[in-house]
């Protein structure tokens, strides 16, 4: 089954195309990222599967109804964590938390979703007192606090120290392996790598590559640098496969105490996918 | 599986979700407690300057009874269309209806509790005024109570609906220079200092102000009723800018 469905997505602001015609398909229960620079339109994307903003045209089905007139039935299904709400109200965390748990049927208690994204220190802070990454997890709090089936996180970690992150990495597969669907949008290689299934990467408008982190733009059959001492000398081969150098090394009874073999990261993998589409 | 972490998708009954909307917008409304009572100087600065001495011209001899309706229907303009166009246009700016646009709460459910939740400050608001009146003289028909609400309902909509359309057209700065302007200028115009222009049935269409306010005279003060151009006024006011809001009202 499938969460969500994109077809030949478009989306101009002021006649400049910031999505030209993307294709995505989630799965239910799929973690799914959107890694891309800024500007390549990832939150524009997000946003129109949320139902936030009109498209110009192609083809979108979430939970199988259109974003653009689904009502709020339908909305309610949906966590949300938006990128850019910095909010500075003057209501205390806990009490936001619970304001948003009364829209719900079956929320999570809200000190308990508090304890999740570990704010409970700050349960009882005004929200505009908080930093930026208290913010975010806030932002998270409220996005989860309804139990929602397709959660969408845009950039949700920027501003988290490690263990913070950590702490949602942990959140986030908990989650998931519970059943909910993720669409996640982020900066960070290693988060994608840590929490999606598979993921696309989206640079000026389209998507350039599309698959799990490990096979993501031909990664997998990338081959891999091989390098050795010998002698004193560094030596340094290119193949598809190590296996048969390494082979043909051990044989050789070569010293290979400084053998490394070293694949694309998938760090390198996106900088040369989106260093192609600049 | 049902553990902690697995989904329970839905929404809320309608009602609860607005009654949860409600009660935010009266603890956040709680929070500002200064600016509240501050909204309420001017209103009280005209009941005691323009209905205790001779600085204005008011017709007939009771100035009281001229005076405090015409307070009263300021206050209310103050805080349903004043108060109301800021407080939103900065909410929107900062980010609050963005997230709430994010939430089951539909653009009629959040209209609905902003104005539902300016008609419970409205009411304190006004039990506090009528309440100096009375204590300085003035002699309403509590009788005619009724009526006098139901335009008051109808007002506190109009205005609602007026505010948060532009604070959803307007940037914030704006909309903050724009309410404070019509404010003024329907302070000056709309009958509550000295009498209104008589522009007759007409002035009463272009100035739900001075309606408003003459409705509240003709029932609280004289014990009459409402004339019927001021019901149709004030309705139409409410159905225009409550619809239009509804439909043009942007969370972000």
């Amino acid at each position: 089954m499938t969460a969500i469905e994109v077809r030949g997505l478009r989306k101009a602001y002021k006649g400049h195309e910031v999505v030209r015609g993307i294709d995505l398909e989630v799965a239910r229960g799929e973690v799914f990222a959107l890694l891309g620079p800024n500007g390549a339109g990832k939150t524009t994307t997000t946003e129109i599967l949320e139902g936030h903003r009109r498209r110009d045209g192609g083809e979108v089905s979430v939970l199988g109804a259109d974003p653009g007139t689904a009502g709020s039935e339908w909305r309610a299904r949906l966590g949300i964590v938006l990128q850019d709400a910095d909010d500075a109200a003057d209501l205390t965390v806990i009490e936001m938390v619970r304001h948003l748990a009364g829209f719900y049927p079956d929320p999570r208690p809200p000190a308990e979703v508090i304890e999740l994204v570990g704010l409970t220190p700050k349960a009882k802070s005004r929200i505009r007192t908080l930093s930026g990454g208290q913010r975010r997890r806030l932002d998270v709090a409220l996005g989860i606090v309804g139990r929602p089936e397709l959660l969408f996180l845009d950039e949700p970690t920027t501003g988290f120290d490690p263990e913070a992150r950590r702490l949602f990495w942990d959140l986030i597969r908990e989650l998931a392996a519970e059943g909910t669907t993720i669409l996640l949008t982020t900066h960070y290689l290693e988060e994608a790598e840590a929490l999606a299934d598979r993921l696309a990467v989206l640079a000026a408008g389209q998507i350039v590559a599309q698959g799990t982190p490990a096979a993501l733009g031909g990664r997998a059959s990338a081959g891999a640098k091989v390098s050795w001492r010998e002698d004193g000398v560094l030596r340094t081969e290119q193949v598809p496969d190590p296996t048969p150098l390494i082979r043909k090394l051990v044989a050789a009874d070569t010293d290979l105490s400084t053998l490394t073999v070293t694949r694309p990261t998938l760090e390198d993998t996106y900088l040369s996918l989106i260093g192609a589409h600049r | 599986m049902s553990g902690v972490f697995a989904p329970a998708p839905g929404r809320a009954p309608m009602r609860s979700v607005v009654a949860s909307q409600i009660r935010m917008e009266l603890t956040l409304t709680a929070r500002r407690g200064e600016a509240v009572v501050l909204a309420m100087g001017v209103p009280l600065l005209v009941l005691l300057g323009a209905g205790l001495t001779e600085v204005t011209n008011v017709p007939g001899d009771d100035r009281l009874a001229f005076v405090v309706p015409g307070v009263l229907a300021l206050t209310v303009m103050s805080t349903a269309f004043t108060g109301q166009a800021i407080t939103t246009g900065y909410e929107r700016s900062y980010g609050v209806l963005k997230r709430l646009g994010a939430s089951p709460l539909t653009r009629p459910g959040l209209l609905f509790a902003k104005t539902a939740a300016v008609l419970g400050l409205i009411v304190l608001q006004l039990i506090v005024l009528a309440g100096v009146g009375l204590a300085v003289g003035w002699r309403p028909h509590f009788e005619a109570i009724l009526p006098a609400l139901g335009v008051t309902v109808l007002a506190t909509a109009a205005y609602s609906g007026l505010a948060l359309l532009m604070a959803s057209l307007l940037r914030p700065e704006a909309t903050t220079g724009a309410a404070t302007l019509i404010y003024v200028l329907m302070l000056a115009a709309g009958g509550i200092m000295f009498a209104a222009p008589d522009l007759g049935t007409f002035g009463w269409f272009v100035l739900p102000l001075a309606a408003h306010a003459e409705a509240l005279r003709q029932t609280l003060s004289y014990g009459g009723s409402v004339p019927t151009a001021i019901w149709l006024s004030l309705a139409t006011w409410a159905v225009v800018f409550v619809t239009a809001a509804a439909r043009k009202f942007r969370w972000e």
